[in-house]
């Protein structure tokens, strides 16, 4: 599914290296985790991957699926099947949620040749998805994020998800803000998206998130690459030792 | 005697006459003094200081070339009642009917000879009362010099709205027309404007709006790149009414739009609003004035403009709270989008407050497209175009918000999606 050799990537703006050389392969149905300490790169992965701006590749490479993202902008790899679940979901005033929703389904359906949903079908499928995810007519109808709780927020992501059905979703922080309850129903929507067809990346700080989605493979990432990678054993051991031990051990 | 004949300096000014007409001569003579009295504007006053009104006030109107801008003029799948002007001058055959229920509609080159109309305690009246503190000499040069406009008497809820439609057939046309408005107690009457009726224009509107009665205007102003115009609408709100004006301007050299509003009533609600759209050689001037001069009134102004290209926009806003005006609430903002760093805003928002228990509020902002909900909107799958039209439509919704009736505003969202259409990435 998706292949990334020996990335390496630097800010646009300063010369500074912040991935150095990443190796990761996740294949069709498999979900991955990666964890490690603040300013190890994980974010930036998750950017360098949706196409962000600000962003220097210089080495390496990403496919999907057999094709090349790092040269496609962000919405041909929208349209190419992957998705990122923001981390901080951005607000936009003026835009309503629902509006919002029926663009990006509809500009990815046309960009695969596929007919578009109408107004009616649309408003079928998003209904029965939203409620799922306890997200009501009031949400659906609000500029998107704008007053919603993180909880909220991290939620629209998932109705995203599920609405845009991509192939490979990667979950930036998605726990981040989230409360018990809340995180519950996050990963129940995730949980309910898993599929032979389709994997997933979940970047995390804490293990509790990997209670409720279960991780094939557990990374650690620390100063621009993966420095360990195991089972969701590795999680606990994270958990319950913090960083230092394994930091010290590649060291 | 039009506008053509006026030289810009005193020699001309001097010459100036004005036609022996009934019941608006006395309006129109002492328009033509205050003017005298004035003087043209020059760039030197600060009140221009941001708009330069030579080609407003030189002996001729730069020509303008035609448009065709392809396209059915907003509102016409609207059912109305339509006055058309062409250049300025009444056009009997485009137009309907004056007939509709609870508006008596007249010309004002048609009662010009009477002795007594009702609109002769409006003409040059509330333009006169706009004329302090800030002085406007484009509206008293409009008063003494327009020949022709619409007057209209509102005396219940009129089932459609009185569209005035501007059409714009010769390079070098020079218009002027003075509508009077009267809305009686109960009235409530929408009139809509639109097209770019000249290559310079110049508009007056007087609207009285008595207590409980409503008045809601709706204009666009016509895409014709190299047209002119200088427009005022004065308003006076009785206890209880509402005004509400919204302007959409697509493109247009020169545009420069005052709205004069006193809230002389208890409980009066007024509501200005704009969205201009600008391209390249574009100026485009809101300079609002209310004066709040009742008790729990309430007042917005939302002026929002997209500008690229090189395009300009000014926006000049002001709220006056008298002495006693208590419980005033005013809103103001005023917002520009630039989409490229040639583009320009210049804003002067200004609050003036007499009284102790008011709430007024203003804001004023420029800036880029948020980047961030670009990329998240791509990140979605929708294209950078699309995301970016998305974006400036959300930026222009406040203000859009601001027309009540849904049927024209969808249409006004829709000729802004088309413009939106037109431009390339």
């Amino acid at each position: 599914m998706l292949e990334i050799n020996n990335l390496a990537v630097g800010l646009e703006e300063e010369d500074k290296q912040i991935l150095k050389g990443v190796d990761l392969k996740i294949g069709a149905g498999e979900v991955h985790a990666i964890m490690g300490p603040n300013g190890s790169g994980k974010s930036t992965l998750s950017y360098v991957l949706s196409g962000k701006d600000g962003y220097e590749v210089t080495g390496g490479s990403a496919t999907l699926n057999g094709e090349e993202l790092l040269g496609m902008e962000p919405e041909e790899r929208a349209a190419a099947g992957l998705f990122l679940a923001f981390q901080y979901p951005v607000e936009i005033p003026g835009v309503g949620n629902m509006t919002f929703l029926r663009t990006a389904v509809n500009a990815q359906r046309k960009a695969r040749g596929e007919d578009e949903l109408s107004a009616g079908e649309f408003l079928k499928v998003i209904r029965a998805k939203a409620k799922d995810l306890e997200i009501d007519a009031d949400m659906l109808k609000r500029p998107v994020n704008v007053g919603f709780s993180g909880g909220e927020k991290k939620r629209n992501e998932i109705l995203q998800m599920a609405m845009l059905e991509p192939k490979m979703c990667i979950l930036d922080e998605t726990d981040s803000g989230l409360d018990v309850d809340a995180m519950k129903l996050v990963s129940h929507g995730v949980n309910a998206l898993r599929d032979e067809g389709r994997s997933f990346l979940v970047i995390t700080h804490y293990q509790r998130l990997l209670d409720h989605i279960k991780p094939d493979v557990v990374h650690i990432m620390a100063n621009g690459k993966i420095i360990k990678s195991g089972g969701p054993e590795l999680a606990l051991e994270v958990e319950n030792n913090g960083y230092a031990d394994l930091l010290a051990e590649v060291a | 005697m039009g506008a053509a004949d006026i030289q810009t300096g005193a020699p001309v000014l001097d010459g100036l006459q004005v036609t022996d007409t009934g019941w608006a001569q006395d309006a129109r003579t002492s328009a033509l003094a205050r003017l005298r009295d004035m003087g043209l504007p020059t760039k030197r006053d600060e009140y221009w200081k941001y708009t330069d009104p030579a080609t407003l006030t030189a002996a001729d109107a730069p020509s303008a070339a035609l448009f065709e801008p392809g396209e059915a003029l907003l509102f016409d799948d609207v059912d109305r009642l339509k006055i058309v002007f062409v250049d300025g001058v009444f056009d009997a055959e485009a137009s309907d009917d004056f007939s509709l229920e609870n508006v008596e509609i007249s010309r004002l080159a048609d009662t010009a000879n009477a002795d007594i109309h009702w609109a002769k305690s409006l003409y040059g009246v509330l333009e006169l009362n706009g004329q302090t503190p800030v002085k406007r000499p484009l509206a008293a040069m409009n008063t003494a010099m327009a020949t022709d406009g619409i007057l209209l008497r509102v005396t219940g809820k009129v089932s459609k709205p009185v569209s005035l439609i501007y059409r714009h057939k010769s390079e070098v046309s020079d218009a002027i027309l003075h509508h009077v408005i009267k809305v009686e107690a109960g009235g409530d009457i929408t009139v809509t404007e639109n097209g770019p009726a000249a290559a310079r224009f110049n508009k007056v509107m007087e609207v009285d709006i008595a207590d409980g009665a409503a008045f809601h205007h709706v204009r666009a102003q016509g895409r014709d790149h190299e047209r002119r115009a200088a427009t005022h609408m004065f308003a006076r709100l009785g206890a209880e009414s509402t005004f509400k004006s919204f302007t959409l301007t697509a493109n247009g050299v020169l545009t420069r739009n005052e709205c004069v509003i006193e809230l002389t009533g208890d409980d009066a609600t007024a509501s200005v609003a704009g969205a201009a759209v600008g391209d390249g050689v574009f100026h485009h001037d809101d300079t609002v004035f209310i004066t709040h001069d009742a008790l729990n009134c309430e007042s917005r102004q939302v002026f929002k403009k997209v500008l690229r290209n090189g395009a300009v926009g000014v926006f000049q806003g002001k709220i006056l709270v008298k002495e006693g005006a208590q419980k005033t609430d005013g809103y103001q903002i005023s917002q520009s989008l630039l989409l490229d760093e040639d583009s320009q805003f210049l804003a002067k928002p200004e609050l003036e407050i007499y009284a102790d228990d008011v709430a007024c509020s203003h804001g004023s902002t420029s800036g880029a497209i948020d980047e961030d909900a670009l990329f998240y909107l791509q990140s979605r799958g929708v294209p950078l175009k699309q995301a970016q039209d998305l974006l400036v439509l959300a930026f222009l919704a406040e203000a859009l918000e601001e027309v009540e009736s849904e049927e024209l505003s969808e249409a006004i969202r829709a000729r802004l999606e088309d413009w939106l259409s037109r431009r390339s990435a």
